[in-house]
């Protein structure tokens, strides 16, 4: 997707979010740049947009989103990165992305992957033949390769790297820390007992 | 000490490491709503874990409800996603138990709006809510994050944030500032310079005697977009103006706790040899009404501009976004944006919906009538409390009197989630922050502009220049 500043607003449109639900936003994704047609919840028979980057017969099966720079920003819906997911992407390489979408990736186990600018224009024009472009993006190593071309390095802080590699439960993870939080709430109140139980 | 306001609040948070070598922030307020929060509650239900702290939560509902009357309550949403919405809503906020405005609630309104007025909103704080406009509340020296849905389960079960610290940016805004600016034209001028992505991965913080002399409403504006130049939160110092503002708002400390709380407040200023990452000065004397002219937050122009060809910008992404941008918004290269016609015009949003957005508007509303084009002029509070603020000081009347409608409060043509919208091809001056394809409705146009440019512009029916108006 050769675009610049991708925003969630695109990724999902905001008549999806009305959902209650956290499955069934694949449909949906771009869902104003894939169809012709205003799309609704549960509207069924749509009019595909030809010209549409993800509906070339090549792109059709995809699961590696490649991007520029910027990807994801806007509003905060986590909704953005259900729909990528659910329609089938595991993992977006684009040079840099806003910081609550890359969040929000990381918590959902979809790999968002920055590459320089240049390795991306480099993907890019790899993408012109009429084949399908093949990589392979390895977290384990924090690599990328496709082609002839030598394997490209990514940096990952790496409890995120963790995160993703053994899909813990979040949460789960920072109750162990329940005692230190505790601490922290008692001595915290002593200091600022106007933040505690004032609420009228 | 040399530390930033960030970097002390920070501190003053943070609880510790996780085994994994993420830091823990104790969040002290939570704000919630209907669209980001009930797959958080379906979440917790499922792993039968209960909220931390329940006193630290606050709800309210805005994004997908009706603007017009709402006397039916949840029977008079149309919509039934939407009213399931709000009803699943009501019914998490009763099972758990926590504190909640519905939508008939008086106090009810747009999140961002909600928090200060309440007092619920606090300097010194830090504060999450399943929205990037948390950035709002930064104004009050609150550390505000906008966080995704599985952060607003995380910070509902576990009191804490996962959190990467930020870099530290300053931005300083010079004045004086001209009459015919607000707050909205200085914000929109900053984005213009450093761009959608100028501010990722840092905490903006504002400062400069434009600041200093801003109304609270005026800097709540300015915190509000930090999220569109890329930041993930704004701030601003601690100040008598701030302290003159939360004074005997309902969730404020009271008594011998307010006044040792003001001590500590005075305190939350960054010291004064400071250091931080990246440093920017805005000169807001020269600056002329700011409007949008493009699809995203940057591609601003002074109102006495014309539209800008692509060939303008240098590098070769910058002008094919740009000329993708013209074709979204029908818009020719050189013609004066003041010569652009318009189709509807909205007031609102977290961005400017508040009195001062309001008496603003209505300054130059007054008296005067809504050009003959303007299929709809909405005019809508942010919460109920400024609708019923505005109606005692008869700007209601002024807006009515002048051909504006005037709505029930809520996000309303901001996102359009609820009827307020957009139809295919309209042309909008909208007082809110994002102008995104689609974003008013699929296929609108949006012009980003300050709340007193959008009552001259439904005056005259076309995007204009309000020194014409004053
Ligand atoms: S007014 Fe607009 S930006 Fe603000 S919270 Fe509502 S939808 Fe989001």
């Amino acid at each position: 997707m050769d675009r610049a500043n991708v925003d969630t607003d695109q990724i999902i449109p905001k008549q999806f979010l009305k959902s209650v639900k956290k499955t069934g936003f694949g449909d949906n994704l771009f869902d104003a740049w894939r169809f012709l047609d205003e799309g609704e919840i549960g509207k069924t028979n749509r009019q595909e947009n030809p010209e549409f980057v993800l509906n070339h017969m090549r792109y059709r099966d995809a699961t590696v989103l490649l991007a520029r720079r910027n990807f994801g920003c806007g509003s905060s819906r986590e909704h953005a990165v259900w729909a990528l997911m659910q329609y089938g992407f595991r993992c977006v390489i684009a040079p840099s992305f806003a910081d609550i979408f890359y969040n929000n990736c990381i918590n959902n186990g979809l790999l968002p992957v920055a590459l320089s600018e240049a390795e991306v224009e480099g993907m890019f024009k790899a993408t012109s033949s009429d084949d399908p472009l093949v990589a392979s993006v390895d977290l384990e190593t924090q690599q990328v390769t496709y082609g002839i071309s030598s394997p490209m390095s990514f940096s990952i802080d790496p409890g995120s790297r963790k995160r993703l590699l053994e899909g813990m439960d979040e949460i789960g993870l920072t109750l162990r820390e329940a005692d230190k939080i505790r601490s922290f709430e008692r001595q915290h109140r002593m200091a600022m007992p106007w933040l505690f139980n004032n609420n009228p | 000490m040399s530390g930033t306001l960030y970097d002390k609040i920070w501190d003053s948070h943070y609880v510790g490491s996780r085994e994994d070598g993420l830091d823990l922030l104790y969040i002290d307020r939570h704000l919630l709503h209907e669209v980001t929060s009930p797959q958080a509650f379906e979440g917790l239900t499922l792993a039968s874990r209960k909220p931390w702290r329940l006193e630290a939560n606050l709800a309210t509902v805005d994004h997908s409800i009706p603007t017009t009357d709402r006397s039916k309550g949840l029977e008079g949403i149309e919509d039934p996603i939407a009213r399931e919405q709000v009803e699943v809503l009501d019914l998490n906020c009763k099972s758990f138990d926590i504190r909640y405005f519905d939508m008939l609630d008086h106090r009810q309104g747009i999140v961002h709006v909600v928090g200060p007025e309440q007092g619920a909103t606090l300097p010194g704080m830090t504060i999450v809510c399943g929205d990037s406009h948390t950035s709002t509340h930064g104004a009050f020296g609150a550390l505000a994050h906008g966080i995704g849905t599985s952060e607003v389960e995380h910070v509902l079960a576990t009191q804490c944030l996962v959190q990467q610290k930020s870099k530290n940016m300053c931005v300083e805004i010079q004045g004086p500032l001209n009459e015919s600016c607000s707050a909205k034209d200085i914000i929109l001028a900053l984005i213009r310079n450093i761009g959608t992505a100028g501010a990722t991965g840092h905490t903006i913080e504002y400062c400069g005697d434009v600041v200093d002399n801003l109304s609270m409403e005026g800097r709540m504006t300015i915190c509000n977009m930090s999220i569109e130049a890329g930041a993930r939160a704004g701030l601003m110092g601690i100040d008598e103006n701030t302290i003159g503002y939360l004074e005997d708002r309902p969730f404020v400390p009271q008594g011998e706790l307010w006044n040792r709380a003001v001590d500590y407040w005075m305190t939350l200023n960054s010291d004064s040899n400071a250091v931080y990452d990246t440093k920017v000065t805005l000169d807001a004397s020269s600056l002329s009404p700011q409007i949008s002219w493009g699809t995203n937050p940057e591609m601003v122009i002074g109102v006495d501009e014309t539209v800008p060809s692509p060939n303008d910008f240098g590098d070769e992404d910058k002008s094919e976004t740009a000329s993708r941008a013209l074709a979204y918004m029908d818009l020719t290269p050189g013609t004066p944006i003041s010569e652009v016609a318009l189709d509807k015009v909205f007031i609102g949003s977290c961005t400017n919906a508040r009195i001062e957005d309001l008496r603003e508007a209505a300054k130059v509303a007054r008296g005067r009538k809504v050009a003959s084009n303007i299929k709809n002029a909405f005019v809508v509070p942010g919460s109920g409390l400024v609708k019923r603020q505005a109606e005692s000081e008869g700007l209601d009347d002024i807006f009515r009197k002048a051909g504006f409608e005037w709505r029930e409060p809520g996000c309303s043509m901001c996102l359009a989630m609820n009827n307020d919208r957009l139809y295919p091809g309209e042309r909008c001056a909208s007082t809110s922050n994002r102008n995104f394809e689609g974003r008013q409705g699929h296929l609108g146009r949006t012009h980003l502009v300050s709340p007193a440019t959008a009552a001259a512009s439904a005056i005259a029916g076309r995007l204009a220049d309000v020194r014409e108006f004053i």
